[in-house]
């Protein structure tokens, strides 16, 4: 095994141009998957924080019955770009895009993805994707106000600026397709010698199982907007029913994306959890093959269930029944990797560092998301749930308690190996309880008030509801206040850190066999691999601690 | 491996012009029969047709029967998520 | 294990270029294409289901011959490229610039043909919005927004597909594409090939309801 580590007078990537050019230049026109990784996480999490921001607005408005801080007109506003910015600006391309990017392959022993150029590409077609949500906010129409879901008829009634902002999501399909080609191709094409399929970390395995969805479930919905766009612009019958079209084949077309890309968002998530998991219990992963092959079920079984997002759409009875079913089954590869998880634990040594909270967090938010969503999943009480603040409180679970939650955990365990700094561990477990605190006061409420009959998307409500939507208002400011926390004390970390060492944690996959931050091209030679990718007994030959 | 990058695949000539005539016989074939009235049977038979003429270009024009065996792998399923995103709309359509 | 002898190759590759791995990438790519395709295919397979005798009906309107004449030219266009692609393997570079020339001269007149079809429909007041079009039933008028939008969009991809091909001879000529290094002819090709294999299925549908 390799152990390039104690090589003191290397240069980092950072210091290392991959072109001719230095400063800014160096960084913009890089194909490094590292430095695009990083010129991901700086454009993603700042879209976060606005999408962060615009909450907070929402959740102020909402916190007295009535108008509090401005018109309904605006707070429609705000809800779709808050959907639009955290959907597609953040949560689909966030881990794959910053750390599938970074990551992937260093875990597969390679020096850069198979596409560099394509890559960079990518990240440019993010960035412009971007700046037209952003432009279609300031041109006369309006910003657009139909939801992040784009329904038909309304998206193509009304007035507001409706084809440029769906447009940018078009363009940003685009950029997430263009990121699953590269991968799909790095895992078959580049791995180390002696790399096989069952030696690749699991975080690699959810992101290939990520990068089939980006490449097979995005053009469904890149066609479905364009033809709204088309529709809008030549007036041509597609789904209009005033010209015979259908709406709710529009809504099937839509969720045929937009339900597999639910796992886009989580999957990496999940690959994440089984890196930290191991890493922290210092015991080999629970069943890895199981766990690898339920990425590829989820992926493939999420195909499979778009509809339940229709039960009340109108849709004919049988397939309401056949949808609920399948929906039930996509619990079953998640069922499988929580017990894995939970079962590596199970006589570890568990050394409960801030990564490791942060996954804690997870289990718990995202096991009330997912056995929420066995409840609207099921027909009889999504009649009843469907459209009010239970499903927006069981999505928030799933995403922001799944995916948003992962998002810290990854950045806590691999912000070291980025950076090459180690942030102040007593403030970061202070943000994990604060998060933990904000988050139930934020969402949990949204269960009961969904249940008493509060309907999603309203700017007003009745005085019943105002004690619960008050709490969770709080809840926001303890959320938001733990989010800006953490990326204060990680960005005083990086000027004012302790040099990390190269293997902080003690993790065993290829990335802490390298420097802190990585050298340009990860290894001065392409490593051959001869252990299980949770093997702790390399640790002995490896160097760790800080 | 420089071996793997300049490995000749790809059909002979001939092998092309005669998929070519098969594919513009099966045109003249669909043509045909549109015009004899089969009923229900109609759509079917042209996009069987279609189907075999794409297993024509798929196969020799590009390359695929040359090609790695992951390569068909990897049609296959996306064929197949195609086939299930037909069939589960339909459920819809079918029984409204 | 078969995937241990994969990743040592991959990894002696990585060193030179990777033309598996380039052809990988592109059927991905191709695999985005069909599934952007597959989607209108379903509304339209939707749509046909809702209202069959209405697309019949409107399917009557448009010219079998023209859409046969397309067929045959795309599909020798194909045969071309095919060609193109096995002279240089067979290292005849004069016969792969005939034969690419050929290709994009025959996407060419298909434009011709496409052109003359369309504005045939247009000038007997059939369009997008158009008052003798809003005046038929619905299913006429989804058919006729199909017929425009799928045949539209698979017409954009022969004009990016003659733009590509125009590089493609270029860097032919100048000797970037060459008897051992062809790939990105190849990965042209396919993306060629799979415009043909769309036309193949739009055919039937679109012209051939009798």
């Amino acid at each position: 095994m390799i152990n390039e580590a104690a090589n003191p007078g290397e240069k980092s990537f950072y210091q290392v141009s991959t072109n001719k050019h230095t400063g800014i230049l160096s960084w913009l026109l890089t194909v490094d998957h590292k430095r695009i990784g990083i010129m991901y996480l700086i454009a993603i999490l700042s879209f976060f924080l606005v999408g962060v921001v615009i909450g907070l607005f929402m959740r102020w408005e909402l916190m007295f019955p009535g108008k509090t801080i401005m018109e309904a007109q605006t707070y429609n506003t705000l809800f779709t770009l808050h959907g639009v910015i955290m959907i597609f600006l953040f949560i689909i391309p966030g881990l794959p895009a910053i750390f599938g990017n970074f990551f992937l392959p260093i875990q597969l022993g390679a020096k850069d993805v198979a596409f560099p150029r394509l890559n960079l590409l990518s990240f440019y077609i993010y960035v412009i994707g971007a700046i037209l949500v952003l432009v279609s906010l300031f041109l006369p129409g309006g910003p657009i106000d139909t939801g992040w879901t784009f329904y038909i008829p309304y998206s193509i009634r009304t007035s507001t600026n409706v084809s440029m902002a769906i447009f940018a999501a078009f363009i940003l399909g685009f950029s997430s397709i263009l990121t699953g080609i590269n991968f799909v191709t790095t895992v078959h094409r580049l791995r180390a010698p002696g790399m096989t399929w069952f030696r690749m970390p699991l975080f690699v395995w959810s992101t290939y199982a990520t990068a089939w969805i980006q490449i097979i479930a995005t053009p469904v919905i890149g066609i479905t907007i364009l033809l709204v766009i088309i529709e809008r612009a030549f007036g041509v019958g597609i789904f209009d029913p005033a010209l015979g079209g259908d709406p709710i084949l529009f809504q099937h077309l839509f969720w045929i994306y937009s339900h597999p890309a639910v796992y886009i968002m989580i999957l990496p998530a999940m690959g994440v959890v089984s890196e930290i998991i191991p890493t922290f219990s210092r015991r080999t992963i629970f069943g890895y093959k199981q766990i690898a092959y339920s990425s590829l079920a989820i992926a493939f079984v999420g195909y499979l269930v778009w509809a339940h997002h229709m039960f009340t759409s109108g849709m004919s009875d049988t397939s309401r029944w056949i949808f609920s079913l399948l929906t039930f089954i996509v619990a079953l590869p998640s069922g499988v990797k929580i017990f894995n998880w939970v079962a590596t634990m199970y006589k570890g040594s568990i050394d409960p560092q801030v990564p490791f909270l942060w996954v804690m967090s997870f289990i718990f938010l995202f096991s009330i998301g997912g056995l929420t969503g066995l409840v609207v999943g099921a027909l009889a009480t999504d009649v009843h749930l469907h459209d009010t603040y239970f499903v927006v409180a069981h999505f928030h679970y799933v995403m922001f308690g799944g995916t948003g939650t992962i998002f810290f955990a990854a950045l806590h365990y691999w912000f070291p190996k980025m950076f090459g700094k180690m942030y102040n561990k007593r403030f970061a477990v202070i943000s994990v309880v604060l998060f933990f605190i904000g988050f139930n006061m934020l969402y949990f409420p949204k269960f009961i008030l969904g249940y008493m009959g509060m309907p999603r998307r309203y700017y007003d409500y009745l005085p019943e509801f105002a004690s619960l939507q008050l709490v969770s208002t709080i809840g926001s400011w303890i959320l938001a206040g733990a989010i800006f926390f953490v990326v204060g004390y990680l960005i005083h970390a990086l000027y004012k850190g302790k040099k990390a060492t190269a293997n902080p944690w003690g993790g065993v996959t290829l990335e802490w066999h390298i420097a802190s931050p990585p050298p340009m091209e990860n290894f001065h030679e392409i490593p051959t691999i001869t252990h299980e990718p949770y093997d702790f007994s390399q640790l002995k030959e490896m160097k760790y601690g800080e | 491996m420089e071996h793997n990058n300049t490995e000749k695949h790809g059909g002979s000539y001939t092998t092309l012009v005669l998929v070519w005539i098969g594919l513009l016989a099966l045109t003249s074939i669909t043509v045909t029969v549109a015009g004899i009235s089969l009923g229900q049977y109609t759509l079917f038979v042209a996009l069987l047709i279609a189907a075999v003429k794409s297993g024509f270009v798929i196969n020799i024009f590009m390359h695929i029967k040359f090609e790695e065996p992951i390569f068909k792998v990897f049609i296959a399923v996306s064929g197949i998520t195609l086939f299930v995103i037909f069939l589960l709309t339909f459920f819809d359509f079918i029984y409204r | 294990m078969a995937s241990n002898i994969e990743a040592t190759i991959s990894i002696e590759q990585q060193a030179h270029r990777d033309d598996v791995g380039a052809r990988m990438g592109m059927w991905l790519f191709l695999f985005t294409e069909i599934l952007l395709f597959g989607g209108m295919f379903l509304i339209y397979a939707v749509y046909r289901y809702q209202y069959p005798d209405q697309f019949h009906l409107a399917g009557m309107e448009l010219n079998t011959g023209i859409g046969t004449l397309n067929t045959i030219i795309l599909l020798t266009s194909s045969l071309t490229m095919a060609l193109s692609i096995a002279a240089i393997q067979k290292k005849n570079k004069a016969l792969s610039i005939i034969m690419l020339s050929s290709t994009l001269l025959f996407a060419l007149l298909f434009m011709v043909n496409k052109f003359f079809e369309w504005s045939a429909k247009i000038s007997h007041g059939i369009f997008p919005g158009s008052k003798e079009l809003l005046e038929k039933q619905n299913g006429e008028i989804l058919f006729f927004g199909l017929y425009y939008v799928m045949t539209g969009l698979h017409a954009f991809h022969i004009i990016i597909g003659i733009v590509i091909l125009t590089f493609m001879l270029v860097f032919l000529i100048r000797n970037k594409i060459t008897s051992d290094n062809y790939v990105k002819l190849e990965n042209s090709g396919l993306y060629w090939h799979l415009v043909d294999l769309i036309w193949i299925f739009l055919f039937p549908l679109f012209y051939l309801i009798q």
